[in-house]
């Protein structure tokens, strides 16, 4: 693997078939080598007792390692015979922790590395914070929320606000990745500025919201280094369970020394085994695979989400994105491409489409509407009509306005319009023509269907009609399929009327829809969703969606919105894409899994162990003890040794699956449970014994044991 | 295996199952306060207890409330039971004439009575008073009866309710399981045995010369009426010493087929009536499924294992071969009248429950046959198990389960609607932990323990010196008294005499340890389950109904619960059936 410093192409937003999280903007190939020297320090940071104490099953090895370590260096004293034995456990033992450190540090390494990078764009920026009418320059750090800076072309916004004065070009790439510039202007839902951005073109006064320390930056850095990580509750629980399951296996070997010393002092022969051997079997039945790997899972996770160009406020949330049972997802930009687009001519009485395709082009051409410039384009596709110069005509185009409601242009004598149907039809009856029944029918035909009519009339002739549709986004049904397969119920929230918005929630194949929304409706619905035990999931940008964002589960802000959609959510998607709400699921679901999988496979583990442990330590009590060495691991030695290294080196063969998730894939519960059973239950059971086996070989042909 | 023995063990599956939905939904019906086919004579019955008690019907408690009532009825009957042997010979229907019991005993025996674990270390017909036997010891048995099966009604609330923060009332629930369950049953099982030949008087021991002119004591006494609720609230403490394998307890063929029948009908009716509650009988379904794949696996190792005997016999040109007329295998410690596949059944039955009656000596089992029930106990009682414990238990391996291998559908687990949280785990893994402490640590202790100075506590000299047995089935011996303890089975592999002040307390804590230190946990889990909001089922759902299931549970309940003890079991059992094949032998 090489080292990869450009950024890599952002994914096409159409590419939206899939809901299998794949690597974004921030990919970084697995094992970095920068990353991967500073993870090898940390391990050994890491073996501190006060660091380690927080995972009670890798502090058990490391007092386990510490103990045959004064062993192993008794036994090299007194030049015993079984000093080679002893040095190779403890080794491999503390091996075992080092592997587990170094799982956790390479997770976190990925996010420091990428807060390495943030950090170089908080370097010292001068501010001009504007006090009256007079400017001083400070440094950026100084200011405080509510002071105001001017900020202009090439140069640094200072610190987060909100834009009150001004438009200006702004690169955020620095904090999105995404090169392409975008506009940040007073008012609206488009004012706020991230601290550490640049401004590219004109200037802009900014009221600084945000005081040193606090930035949107600050957190962004603590929050991809780690540095305010805490347990997520799930997390916790499992590590009860691995804790409670480490204590039982304490009793476990602690008390099997008085049983053998019994069945020693029965059978007159042989001795008791070894504290040394009693370690190693302690250590390989407590669940040290997923004890070792547990926190790795967890930050992985959270970077994951990151690698999607989506920051996440607290693991919890990723968490209980997993969990979520309902997505509420806003037609317009989501759901849909956002804006109308004309899909097809209907012309009445006997004007052929052409006619009416080459009129409804000829009235847009100075129409720099989306809806507009979609006609122009179907009629280009479609009747294959090109736009025109309309230079050398003796043209006027009659601009849209809310009084007319309608535009269009007089051109070589022909007075053409298009716009709603009543304005459309007055018109016509002006200029002493009559509007043919049939018009009424199709745009209600439209009107039902969730799009909008657009009557086309040349003087006092009506051509037709323009059918405009809010495109729904390509891929959108096969993924809300995947969603149904999973459990998971989607609900599209639009302004619309609930005619077209069943329409389009039909078309688009969501399972509900919330019509006429306002942001109260929006509210209730949540608060009604969670009162039935459902975990809801929610995009917003606007400051009127705080409070739903709040509400929400998962509340998943867009970096464009306003500051204070950003602070009620728990998770700011950088590339303001609200379809990614969908990947964040699937992130989340993908780390639960993973927590599970590799919990199952470190218990079923155990069943080899004991086949491999047992009869080494009392073979030389019962003889007959052989008959449980179904391995024929070929001396004891080699039996506890080969257990001992098969522990430690599954935990670094599992690092590059705690990094990267299972695979997942979208399918319901039961099919889940019954694949992952299968590899990871049935398959934790039998891997360890081929596993142990080799290695028992290996120590054989190296004369290790 | 014989194709009779086989038919029968198929027999008595086939019954276990047919009782299983009448007898879980009369419980449910009960526990519910609805009326059933015993109200009118019942009801009135029940509402006197209530008026007399001033108990509100009405009232619902929390768990800690629930768990108070409880420890109340356990402790006042403990003490009852205790100062009632202590001085049983002031007392009349002593007829015998027998003494106080020692203090030690009296402490062993009031809370074995009470934890429902019927561990006897005394002979009973020598020891007991007919006063003893039906004041102190018959009444435990339905009050310990009815206080695990009020324990698994409302852990079983607990999965059942949603926003709630009670979990019933303990004094309610005890009560009707007394009077609608527990009486009716022993009632009409009583008679059942009398028809059989089991005694019922209050005649004093009876003298009889036998046919070669010897003097003999026949002892006589209330016993049917003893024996009936010793299989159906899987007490096991028996009148005499030879438990159901007496002819007085145990006559016949038949009656040996109603007692393994009396021991799993409740634990078995609990299983529908829990997915009654629920509102979902697959689930109940998918509990019972795999506490009877446990069972048969159990069944299954112990009758060929008893059928082909002792190799060190074949070798010796003895036929171990079953022919018409031979039982063949291993007939040490059985009864003739019932046979290998009968003794085989009973003893996996009685360990499966925690019922603990046994109608032949387990010490005598051959050495992987004599493994099942320690595992089966080991286990933590949850093959069908005791009456309410082995539903509650089974449960706890339920939620372990769906915990572990149900985050791998990427959900937080949830079992039955409810999100297994923190708290859930943490009493879960409690319980887990109390269980292997109690059996493992009073074990390594009572391996351990050496007493240089004789005195009360023990004779002088290693406590292993009470063992008839050396070598690893001595070990099996002391681990199959600390698990029989613990797991408040009360079984024994009887070869060690364990009436010693050392034994008795050691013993006697493990029971309370078992009992006590399960059940609040599991309460607690269950209050904090209570309160929780039901999750609605998608197809995001792990399913706890089906096959997969039931693999599942029954994967993490072997793994679980017996790769703990698989160490401790590899030197007793599993090296002594290794010896057993090397023609070793021991004293």
């Amino acid at each position: 693997m090489t080292a990869s410093v450009e950024t890599p192409p952002k994914p096409a937003p159409e590419d939206v078939t899939s809901i299998v999280p794949r690597k974004g903007a921030r990919a970084r190939p697995l094992f970095d080598p920068p990353i991967v020297k500073r993870a090898v320090g940390d391990s050994f940071r890491k073996l501190s007792p006060r660091v380690m104490m927080k995972n009670p099953v890798m502090f058990v090895v490391e007092v386990g390692a510490a103990t045959t370590t004064a062993l192993a260096v008794r036994d090299l004293a007194a030049g015993a015979a079984i000093a080679g034995f002893s040095l190779q456990i403890t080794l491999w033992l503390w091996f075992t922790v080092l592997f587990a450190n170094f799982a956790e540090a390479m997770a976190e390494g990925r996010g420091k590395a990428q807060a390495d990078t943030l950090r170089k764009t908080k370097t010292e920026t001068m501010a001009r914070r504007l006090r009256g009418s007079s400017e001083e320059s400070v440094p950026a750090t100084a200011l405080r929320s509510g002071d105001v800076v001017l900020v202009a072309a090439g140069e640094t916004i200072p610190g987060d606000g909100d834009v009150i004065e001004g438009i200006a070009s702004v690169d955020e790439s620095a904090i999105t990745g995404e090169s392409a510039p975008v506009i940040r202007e007073s008012g609206g839902d488009r004012s706020a500025v991230t601290g550490g951005t640049r401004v590219l073109s004109d200037w802009v006064k900014i009221k600084i919201t945000s005081n040193p320390g606090e930035t949107f930056l600050d957190r962004m850095i603590a929050l991809v280094e780690g540095a305010e990580r805490q347990k997520t509750p799930n997390e916790i629980a499992l590590n009860i369970v691995i804790a409670g399951l480490t204590i039982v296996f304490l009793l476990a070997v602690v008390t099997l020394q008085p049983f053998a010393l019994y069945s020693v002092a029965a059978s007159g022969s042989g001795s008791a085994p070894t504290v040394i051997v009693l370690v190693s079997l302690l250590v390989c039945l407590i669940p040290t695979t997923i004890g070792g790997l547990l926190s790795a899972i967890g930050i992985a996770g959270m970077d994951r989400v990151m690698q999607h160009n989506v920051l996440a406020m607290s693991g919890k949330a990723v968490e209980a994105a997993g969990d979520v049972n309902t997505l509420l997802l806003d037609k317009t930009g989501t759901i849909t491409l956002g804006n109308r687009q004309a899909v097809e001519f209907i012309p009445v009485g006997n004007v052929n489409e052409d006619e009416l395709a080459d009129a409804a082009q000829l009235s847009s051409l100075a129409d720099e509407t989306p809806e507009g410039r979609s006609i122009v384009v179907l009629a280009k596709q479609k009747y294959n009509i090109r736009g025109r110069e309309v230079g050398e005509h003796e043209a006027r185009f009659i601009p849209f306005t809310a009084q007319t409601r309608m535009s269009g242009v007089d051109i070589d004598g022909r007075r053409i319009r298009k716009g709603a149907t009543e304005s459309v039809a007055e018109f016509v009856h002006e200029q002493g023509g009559a509007v043919p029944d049939e018009l009424t029918d199709i745009t209600d035909r439209i009107s039902r269907s969730g799009g909008t009519p657009l009557v086309v009339a040349d003087g006092n002739r009506a051509l037709g009609v323009v059918h405009l549709k809010d495109v729904v986004k390509g891929g959108m049904r096969e993924r809300f399929q995947q969603l149904r397969a999973m459990g998971i119920r989607t609900v599209m929230i639009t302004g619309d009327n609930p005619l077209t918005a069943a329409a389009i929630a039909a078309e688009a194949g969501t399972d509900d829809f919330l019509a006429q929304a306002t942001p109260k409706d929006k509210m209730d619905l949540i608060k009604k969703e969670q009162a039935g035990g459902r975990l809801v999931a929610m995009t917003g940008d606007g400051t009127n969606d705080a409070p739903a964002l709040a509400q929400a589960d998962v509340g998943l802000a867009m970096n464009t919105g306003t500051m204070a959609a950003k602070e009620a959510g728990n998770m700011v998607d950088l590339d303001s894409n609200p379809t990614k709400l969908i990947e964040v699921v699937a992130i989340g679901k993908q780390l639960l899994m993973t927590r599970g999988a590799l919990t199952t496979f470190s218990i079923a583990n155990d069943i080899a162990k004991y086949f491999a442990i047992l009869p080494a330590m009392f073979m030389t009590t019962y003889p007959v003890m052989a008959q449980l060495n179904i391995m024929k691991l070929h001396t004891p030695q080699s039996a506890v040794l080969a257990a001992v290294i098969f522990n430690a080196l599954i935990i670094i063969a599992l690092i590059p699956l705690a990094l990267r998730g299972v695979k997942y894939r979208p399918m319901s519960a039961a099919s889940l449970l019954r694949r992952n059973l299968l590899i990871y239950g049935v398959g934790g059971v039998i891997a360890p014994f081929p596993g142990i086996w080799l290695i028992d070989r290996l120590l054989g042909v190296l004369h290790l044991a | 295996m014989t194709a009779n023995g086989i038919l029968q063990i198929a027999l008595y599956m086939l019954v276990i199952i047919l009782i299983t939905k009448p007898m879980g939904l009369f419980m449910a019906k009960v526990f519910a306060g609805e009326r059933t086919f015993l109200h009118p004579v019942l009801r009135p019955v029940e509402v006197a207890i209530y008026k007399l008690c001033g108990i509100d019907e009405q009232t619902e408690q929390k768990w800690t409330k629930y768990a108070g009532g409880v420890l109340i009825v356990s402790l006042v009957s403990l003490l009852f039971t205790y100062l009632l042997l202590r001085l049983q010979q002031w007392f009349p229907w002593n007829p015998a004439g027998l003494p106080n019991v020692g203090t030690d005993l009296a402490f062993n025996t009031s809370a074995s009575f009470t934890t429902n674990t019927n561990w006897q270390s005394y002979t009973p017909e020598s020891t007991m008073s007919y006063l003893s036997e039906m004041l102190a010891l018959a009444t435990h048995n339905f009050w310990s009866a009815a206080a695990g099966i009020a324990v698994a009604i409302a852990v079983v609330r607990g999965f059942a309710r949603h926003s709630m923060s009670t979990l019933g009332n303990f004094w309610v629930d005890f009560t009707r399981c007394l009077v609608y369950i527990l009486l009716p049953m022993s009632l009409v099982g009583a008679l059942l045995l009398c028809s059989q030949g089991v005694i019922q008087n209050f005649h004093p021991y009876q003298k009889a010369v036998t046919v070669e002119g010897a003097a003999q004591t026949l002892p006589q006494g209330p016993f049917a009426s003893q024996e009936s609720i010793k299989e159906i609230g899987t007490n096991g403490g028996g009148t005499f010493n030879a438990n159901s394998a007496h002819p007085y307890e145990n006559p016949t063929p038949f009656s040996n087929f109603m007692e393994m029948v009396m021991i799993f009908a409740i634990p078995a009716g609990l299983t529908y009536t829990f997915g009654k509650m629920v509102k979902d009988t697959r689930q109940g379904w998918a509990i019972f499924a795999a506490m009877a794949i446990l069972f048969l696996a159990g069944v299954f190792v112990v009758y060929p294992f008893e059928q082909t005997g002792n190799p060190i016999l074949a070798k010796m040109g003895i036929a171990t071969q079953a022919t018409d007329t031979q039982p063949g295998g291993n007939m040490e410690g059985k009864e003739v009248r019932f046979g290998i596949a009968n003794s085989s059944l009973f003893t996996v039955i009685t360990t499966d429950a925690s019922c603990g009656a046994v109608n032949n000596m387990h010490d005598s089992l051959t050495p992987l046959a004599g493994l099942v029930p320690l595992v089966n106990i080991e286990l933590g009682e949850v093959i069908f198990g005791g009456v309410g414990s082995g539903l509650y238990g089974m449960l706890l391996f339920a939620v372990l389960a769906v915990f572990i291998a149900g985050l791998m559908v990427g959900r937080t687990p949830e079992y039955l609607g409810k999100k297994i949280e923190q708290k859930e785990v943490k009493m879960m893994m409690l319980a887990v932990l109390v269980l292997a402490f109690s059996i493992l640590c009073f074990a390594a202790y009572g391996v351990l323990a050496n007493f240089t100075k004789g005195g009360w506590i023990n004779p002088p000299g290693p406590a292993t010196a009470n063992f008839n047995n050396s070598g690893p089935h001595g070990l099996s011996e002391i681990l199959y008294a600390y698990t029989s303890g613990t797991g408040n089975n009360g079984s024994a592999f009887a070869g060690i005499n364990a009436n010693t002040p050392f034994f008795n307390l050691t013993i006697g804590l493990a029971m309370l340890c078992g009992r006590f230190l399960m059940l609040i946990p599991l309460l607690a889990a269950a209050g904090s389950l209570a309160q929780k909001k039901l999750v609605p089922v998608s197809a995001g759902t792990f399913p706890t109904h089906g096959p997969l299931f039931v693999a599942l549970l029954v994967g993490v309940t072997v793994i679980v619960g017996a790769l703990t003890f698989f160490p401790a079991l590899s030197l007793g059992p599993v090296v002594e059936h290794f010896l057993m094949y090397q023609g070793k032998l021991w004293s």
